[in-house]
């Protein structure tokens, strides 16, 4: 790369370019889009957590008037097998979860089809359950590799000799219990297939990922299907990689025949079939010298996958690179049972897997006498601790430095219970955070063309799932022709236009953007400063030579303060602060947004989240949005982002480094951090609730 | 042959609707799926979210938990309707200046909650955290904050929508 993107537009803070449909609600999401006398699906889930169906009776429901469809395993439409068992519904007898899909019923109006869907009449055969993940469980296996493809173990040194000679330790079990993704708008399908083709409406994080999965699944040329998702209400991972309603409606859509089929899954289902984040059970160890500086660090994780298909959670990766340290382990082992198949959340492996370790690293500064942001800054490498490499930019001491200044870091007494004010006991807390810098070269394609009303028409195909893609994909744009912003005009969210990778890993603005940057320049180099009306350009991401010779990631620091009623162990955080190296910030106002959102998120992963399962029916007890608590508006306080101006010529033209996910890693840390400086109690294991400090 | 359907009439953002519903659909679908007015939003078909709030004869309701059929005659607001000839409510626009949303699934519920906020509070109905119930409460964060408690929010945007809330209370705007 020659420089960095000229910054003009980019910068800037700007209003939401789709600001003014979402406030207003008349922005259509996938179950809004007009289709004409659509159906409406209500599926048929499994009772059971594993077994098959024996028996299926369908009178009942299709008796009801205004029922147009029944599918069951033993009627459905063929599929291709053998690729993804998670999608393959419908294709055999077998349950392999509570919950699975096993059937489906159309109807002319929402309220018949649930209620035909109540009449089915299902019978099994039950086999033996298992869903109960532990520590010692006897089918623990080692996966191949972990998500994003990284190692399943790593070893340098003699992590074990040098713990046993080590001065201080730490060494405790942290766990994170199942999550679950919910964002506000259901995943929703509204797919027709007619003579044409299939369109299918999607709450998606990927149009092109998603037509993909869609024809290979249905053995049907990408050609003739179009996917649409100009807005998305949030995925949080759970919309990244496709799930089998889409399957179930596509498949409903394929038996109706041109008439379109609509299915939105109630909150209840959210629980069952659209992914989750695993449990997570840590075993680390630190070992340090007299001083404080790390000479073992390791951490052996635990997870589950489903039997049918393997999802195993990165969550050893921040121990690998965060400090330095001579010897280190980490480990992943796997317990297959009979659950839905795990998937993204939110930081996926980043996010639970930097709990643990900013916790031990907690305990490890008391353990030596140190101040929490001294231990880290004693523990800072000077190359990437598991590739070697150099670092693009790594500003994670600056972060804590700035953060401490900003928080008011140094007033605060060392010892723990040590501030009671009106019968609370106050502490606050830090942790590191750290995402890494995700591309994937060749995955994203952009146009750009200049049109009769004189005006730059920029198209791909990515998705603005609430991040501000819209927006900030326009600032890019318009910086990379150097034009102003009100000239171009952004169109996203559709198979139609060029293919572009799915709105994850935080890498949609380094991935999207840098598709837009080479067409504009491709663009310029044919056409100059006046192009005529009709000129058009296309361009494919390039490779990134830098990803082999330097170590990329965004790194933060997490400041909490914390308040446990002395009492009833009540818990409130009434501050939190955040500061982030993200390289270049594109629109501050929705960059805020983002860190500020990943933190309150991270605030209800702490004190409020868990999912519940009934081990004797193999199902989330709380699945709804009462008994799930997500952070209310009252649960939270004060949080603020700021930022460092971090320069990085090496990540992508534009600079930046992505900010969807850093704001969720480290935040729990920060706040149970807090609440052992807060009472003296230890809470290794979230939640965070009232029982623990009692 | 019982009769399970009912006429009804609402009149919804200023416009009379005439339509008759199967006597089980909540406002939420016959807004949605009969009427084609989606701006109130369905999150979880519970009371549990808020997404589908919109302001019933003046109130904010959870449209998934009302009966339509229970609603004959009524005046239906939605976010959409709180924007009058094109131009914004001031909320609008706060939530705009404030990036009081992300994903925006939730914003509409936001809004017509957040209307509902400033008009109970200006009759003086108080709130749990209201500290002396004779008193008009005075809309600080902290009465915010509780009073949009039955709008969950999952991209997190509770601080800049308190910060847009507290902005339109501040200046007593009572909307177009």
């Amino acid at each position: 790369m020659t420089g960095l993107l000229e910054p003009r537009s980019v910068g800037a803070d700007r209003e939401r370019v789709d600001g003014a449909a979402k406030v207003t609600g008349t922005a259509p999401y996938a179950y809004e889009q007009p289709v004409p006398n659509p159906a409406y699906l209500h599926p048929v889930q499994a009772t059971i957590a594993r077994g098959e169906v024996t028996d299926v009776r369908t009178g009942d429901a299709t008796a009801l008037d205004g029922v147009l469809a029944v599918l069951t395993p033993f009627d459905a439409p063929r599929l291709e097998t053998g690729r993804d068992a998670e999608l393959e519904i419908l294709q055999s007898p077998e349950v392999h979860f509570r919950g699975q899909l096993i059937g489906a019923v159309v109807a002319e109006t929402p309220e018949i089809a649930r209620q035909a869907a109540d009449l089915v009449r299902v019978s099994y055969a039950r086999s033996d359950h298992d869903v109960s993940l532990s520590a010692d469980h006897p089918g623990l296996y080692r996966p191949d590799e972990v998500n994003a493809g990284g190692e399943t173990d790593t070893r340098q040194g003699d992590p074990d000799g040098a713990f046993a000679g080590a001065a201080r330790t730490v060494e405790a079990t942290y766990t994170t219990p199942m999550y679950h993704n919910n964002p506000l708008e259901p995943h929703t399908t509204v797919a027709s297939w007619d003579s044409s083709g299939l369109t299918i409406y999607d709450s998606t994080q990927g149009v092109h990922s998603m037509r993909q999965v869609v024809a290979s699944t249905f053995g049907i040329d990408e050609s003739g299907i179009r996917v649409v998702a100009p807005y998305v209400g949030g995925g949080f991972g759970s919309k990244g990689t496709p799930h089998a309603n889409i399957v179930l409606t596509v498949l409903a859509a394929k038996r109706m025949a041109g008439r379109p089929v609509k299915y939105a899954l109630t909150r209840q289902q959210m629980f069952s079939f659209v992914g989750y984040r695993t449990p997570t059970i840590q075993r680390v160890r630190l070992g340090a010298d007299e001083h404080g500086r790390l000479v073992s660090l390791s951490n052996d994780v635990v997870e589950q996958t489903s039997r049918i298909k393997e999802y195993a959670e990165q969550s050893g990766e921040p121990a690998r690179k965060l400090y330095a340290a001579p010897n280190r382990r980490t480990t992943h082992r796997l317990a297959p049972l009979d659950v839905p198949v795990p998937s993204w959340m939110r930081a996926p492996g980043e996010c639970p897997g930097m709990f643990a370790p900013e916790v031990a690293m907690d305990e490890l500064a008391q353990a030596c006498g140190l101040d929490p942001i001294e231990l880290r800054v004693r523990n800072e490498p000077e190359t990437d601790p598991g590739s070697g490499l150099p670092f693009s930019s790594r500003n994670l001491v600056a972060c804590l430095r700035e953060g401490a200044r900003r928080f008011g870091w140094d007033t605060r007494p060392r010892p723990a219970r040590s501030t009671l004010e009106d019968g609370w006991w106050v502490g606050t807390g830090v942790a590191s955070s750290a995402y890494p810098v995700h591309q994937s070269p060749g995955s994203s394609t952009a146009t750009v063309r200049f049109t009769a009303a004189r005006r730059y028409e920029v198209r791909i195909g990515a998705v603005d799932i609430g991040t501000g893609a819209w927006t900030a994909l326009t600032q890019i744009a318009a910086d990379a022709l150097d034009v102003p912003f009100e000239d171009v005009d952004l169109r996203i969210g559709d198979t139609g236009l060029p293919a572009a990778a799915v709105a994850g890993g935080s890498s949609g603005i380094t991935n999207w953007g840098w598709a837009i940057v080479e067409a504009a320049r491709v663009f310029r180099e044919k056409f100059g400063a006046d192009p005529s009306p009709g000129d058009e350009r296309t361009a494919t991401q390039p490779e990134n030579p830098n990803t082999e010779r330097y170590a990329m990631s965004a790194y933060g620091a997490q400041f909490a303060e914390v308040r446990v009623d002395a009492y009833t162990g009540e818990i409130r955080v009434p501050r939190l602060l955040g500061v982030f190296a993200a390289g270049r910030i594109v629109n501050p106002r929705t960059a805020r947004s983002q860190l500020v959102g990943g933190m309150t998120m991270g605030l209800s992963m702490a004190l409020h989240e868990e999912s519940v399962t009934d081990e004797r029916f193999g199902f989330v007890v709380n699945h709804d949005l009462a008994e799930y608590h997500i952070a209310a508006c009252a649960d939270v306080r004060r949080i603020e982002a700021h930022w460092l101006d971090e320069h990085d010529p090496y990540v992508n033209p534009m600079g930046t480094k992505g900010i969807g996910e850093i704001g969720i890693v480290g935040t729990a840390a920060a706040i149970a951090n807090a609440a052992y400086h807060a009472t003296g109690v230890r809470v290794r294991d979230l939640p965070i609730t009232a029982d623990k400090f009692l | 042959m019982v009769n399970t359907e009912s006429e009804i009439t609402l009149l919804v953002d200023g416009a009379p609707r005439r339509l008759t519903v199967d006597n089980r659909v909540t406002l939420l679908d016959a807004l949605r799926d009969r009427l084609g007015v989606t701006s109130p939003k369905k999150g979880c078909d519970h009371g549990q979210c808020g997404a589908c709030t919109v302001l019933l004869d003046g109130r904010r309701v959870t449209t998934c938990l009302t009966f339509a059929v229970a609603c004959d005659g009524a005046e239906v607001t939605t976010s959409a309707g709180l924007a009058v000839d094109g131009r914004l409510h001031p909320l609008h626009q706060a939530f705009l200046d404030h990036d009081g949303f992300q994903c925006g699934y939730c914003t509409p519920g936001q809004i017509c909650s957040a209307a509902g906020v400033l008009d109970e509070a200006r009759a003086g109905w108080p709130s749990a955290v209201t500290a002396d119930v004779r008193t008009t409460p005075s809309l600080g964060e902290e009465e915010i904050r509780e009073r949009m408690s039955g709008n969950l929010c999952r991209c997190g945007a509770y601080v800049n929508i308190v910060a847009a809330i507290s902005e339109v209370a501040g200046k007593g705007e009572a909307g177009p």
